[in-house]
């Protein structure tokens, strides 16, 4: 099996070239996709090579990008859609939430929409404001959607097939800030033996409390957890991968040895993903538990102006205050 | 018209007459300065209405320190960022004409919605140029009072601040505040890719069936990013204002005199109740989209060159010297300025202290949230517990 060193973007780019290549029906379609390759780089030379009907660069216009995306849809293709940065999503947010999530439901399953809208989200590059926040619990409280996101190269790669695969409407966020990072992605891989699309991971097995992250955040909980074993305490770190749905049952089995459970994300706290999650083990390993469930995220502020970003977000040392905290209960 | 009246089809608009030809030779582009520096005494736009300036000398020159300033000020934010003290700057070279000229037509009354570009029209409206720079700095989201300066936060979301001035437009004729000389005018600033967007198209409608008193200002450069003006549009991107039923014309964005006759014939014909129109100034954004583009990747440098022959600079000085307005003396008297300005401005950027990290959780609610209280508390509380460690 052939395996190549890929930052996260050159996998998703490599992802959606194999998509490309697979299946005619799929086009790419975004403001600056096209030419420029994406503000980040991320469709780079998919034009050059696929040409401007599969790879559009479309009008100025996020609402017009998901709404002629459901009539592509609609009309046997698979429109894999880039919104620019999280923070411009709003415009489309309609589109999404009243026509995308809805239409097989509404027609009994008689229309798909298999779209993918892929959005660079999360904080931590010194970015102008809307172009660091965290949107994953507007679309994860949607039925209808699945939100996925990818936290190191080789599940970009194999994620970005899988959402594109999949006859669901997915939201794909891509964690920007870790686009340069760098890891083994295996190329070959076929997808149907590769893990499906909703299947959390261990990213590190540990015996003493469980951290659950997802996307960029997952870094952060692996270094935490390397620095916690200098401390004497194996954290074990899970990926949850994928949002809507949500696979718990390792999560569960993971709470149910540790009996502590810390949720991390960089989205504000109030009414999120850590507090479904914590209300989810809560359900299902409250005699396991030696300490309530803790949650390490964004404040409950609007993402603040960049020289104070590093406060905002959870870091390694809000994740070890919280582990302290667990085990002081 | 009355006031509170407003007929669409009883606008005294003048008919339309055949669009009379510029010295450019092109029927539809408004203009008083040519490339090399010749005025044109008058000229008439599409509606027939006829464009003329008549400046005093000392006027003349007003605009020229106007445009040299802000193209100054402009670099060192550019080489500011490229020096790591700017997360990112939008410059605006090669729109300094659009928007002097634009920003010099407004009255005091008037106010202003801008992008994230218009760096020229907030220092016509004498708010200190550093401004900006805290916003591209990352120490605070845009630190000017919007009611002081007339001149709202800049809005980076594309074609927001559209709605928002029709909004404030109509809020102007519900005050009674059209009608007279000293009547109110709005002027919302976006681009060429931002009349994509379903916002400004909304906003056409709005200000057009409330006849707010409001002046579009399109500053045509080109480009969304990547993408060219083709992308967004079949027509000339004045012309669409007909089928929203208001007049549209289209400046020499290049040309500051044209940019100001313009700019400022649509704000009084808004704050005389006329209702709305809008500006297309076709200009070119001579540099990156933001420092974070590269525009070599999607265009060509020869096209770069043609518009280098149109600067809105050389143009002015031109004209200053043929018609003996300014001499070499005021000239690197301007240019001495500028320096002076820009490194004051440097100097002043390098102290800007970063934020207190504690005043993130401040203005979330004009009437404060127990919950942001709480988590203020917790970070304090949580930054103490590093007191006296290697932290």
């Amino acid at each position: 099996m052939a395996t190549e060193t890929l930052t996260l973007g050159k996998a998703l780019n490599a992802g959606m070239r194999k998509a490309l290549e697979n299946d005619p029906k799929v086009v790419i379609m975004g403001e600056d996709v096209g030419k420029l390759g994406g503000v980040f780089r991320i469709t780079d030379g998919l034009q050059k090579d696929f040409g401007d009907q599969r790879v559009i660069d479309t009008p100025l216009a996020e609402s017009g990008i998901i709404g002629t995306a459901v009539g592509l849809a609609i009309r046997g293709y698979r429109p894999v859609c880039e919104i620019q940065f999280d923070g411009f999503v709003y415009p489309a947010y309609d589109q999404i939430v009243s026509q995308v999530a809805k239409m097989h439901y509404r027609s009994r399953g008689k229309l798909k929409i298999p779209m993918v809208i892929r959005i660079p989200f999360g904080g931590g590059i010194g970015a102008v404001e809307h172009h660091s926040e965290s949107p994953e619990a507007y679309f994860s409280h949607t039925p209808g959607l699945k939100v996925a996101t990818c936290a190191n190269p080789q599940d970009a790669y194999v994620m970005i097939q899988q959402a594109i695969a999949s006859d669901d409407p997915t939201v794909f966020l891509e964690p920007k800030r870790r686009y340069w990072e760098k890891g083994p992605v295996e190329v070959d891989q076929p997808l149907p033996e590769a893990y499906p699309l909703q299947a959390a991971r261990i990213a590190r097995p540990g015996t003493d409390a469980t951290l659950i992250a997802y996307g960029p955040m997952v870094r952060t909980c692996l270094d935490a957890a390397t620095a916690a074993a200098e401390d004497g305490r194996e954290l074990e770190v899970i990926d949850l991968r994928t949002l809507a749905p949500l696979d718990l049952g390792q999560v569960y089995e993971s709470v149910r040895r540790t009996g502590r459970a810390i949720v991390v994300h960089e989205a504000p706290s109030n009414i999120g993903l850590g507090a479904e999650v914590a209300a989810r083990i809560t359900e299902e390993c409250f005699y396991s538990l030696e300490s309530p469930v803790l949650r390490v995220t964004g404040y409950d502020i609007p993402y603040p102006a960049s020289r104070v970003e590093e406060e905002y977000l959870p870091d390694l040392d809000r994740v070890l205050d919280a582990v302290d905290r667990t085990f002081g209960w | 018209m009355a006031k509170g009246d407003p007929g669409v089809s009883t606008r005294g608009r003048r008919a339309v007459p055949r669009s009379r030809k510029g010295a450019t030779g092109d029927p539809e582009l408004v203009q008083l300065l040519t490339p090399e520096g010749e005025r044109i005494e008058s000229v008439t736009g599409p509606d027939g209405t006829e464009y003329r300036v008549d400046f005093t000398d000392e006027e003349y020159r007003g605009f020229y320190r106007d445009l040299v300033l802000v193209r100054k000020l402009d670099a060192e934010a550019t080489a500011l960022q490229r020096q790591g003290e700017l997360g990112l700057w939008a410059s605006l070279l090669g729109q300094e004409a659009a928007q002097v000229g634009s920003g010099r037509a407004l009255r005091t009354q008037d106010m202003a919605f801008p992008t994230y570009r218009e760096h020229g029209v907030l220092y016509c409206r004498g708010i200190d140029p550093i401004m900006p720079l805290g916003l591209f700095r990352g120490v605070d989201q845009g630190g000017w009072d919007p009611n002081e300066f007339k001149f709202n936060m800049y809005t980076i979301v594309i074609g927001a601040q559209t709605l928002h001035a029709t909004g404030y437009a109509m809020g102007v004729t519900m005050d009674g505040k059209t009608g007279t000389d000293e009547g109110e005018a709005v002027i919302a600033y976006f681009g060429d890719g931002a009349t994509s967007q379903g916002d400004v198209n909304e906003s056409f409608v709005w200000a057009s069936v409330f006849n707010a008193p409001m002046v579009f200002f399109c500053q045509n450069n080109q480009y969304a990013i990547s993408e060219p003006l083709e992308r967004q549009t079949r027509i000339p991107l004045y012309r669409r204002a007909a089928g929203f039923g208001f007049p549209g014309v289209r400046v020499d964005g290049n040309d500051v005199l044209a940019s100001y006759a313009v700019t400022r014939h649509a704000l009084d014909n808004a704050r005389h109740g006329q209702g709305p129109s809008l500006i297309e100034a076709y200009t070119y954004r001579m540099g990156a989209h933001t420092t974070s583009d590269d525009p070599t990747r999607y265009r060509i440098a020869s096209e770069v060159e043609a518009w280098q022959a149109k600067d809105p600079i050389a143009r002015m000085k031109a004209f200053l010297v043929k018609q003996k307005i300014a001499d070499d003396d005021f000239f690197a008297e301007v240019d001495e300025q500028a320096k002076r300005e820009s490194v004051h401005l440097r100097e002043r950027v390098l102290e800007m202290p970063n934020p207190e990290p504690s005043s993130m959780f401040d203005h979330v609610y004009p009437n404060g949230s127990p919950l942001v209280d709480q988590q203020r508390a917790q970070f304090t509380q949580y930054l103490e517990s590093f007191e006296g460690s290697a932290h």
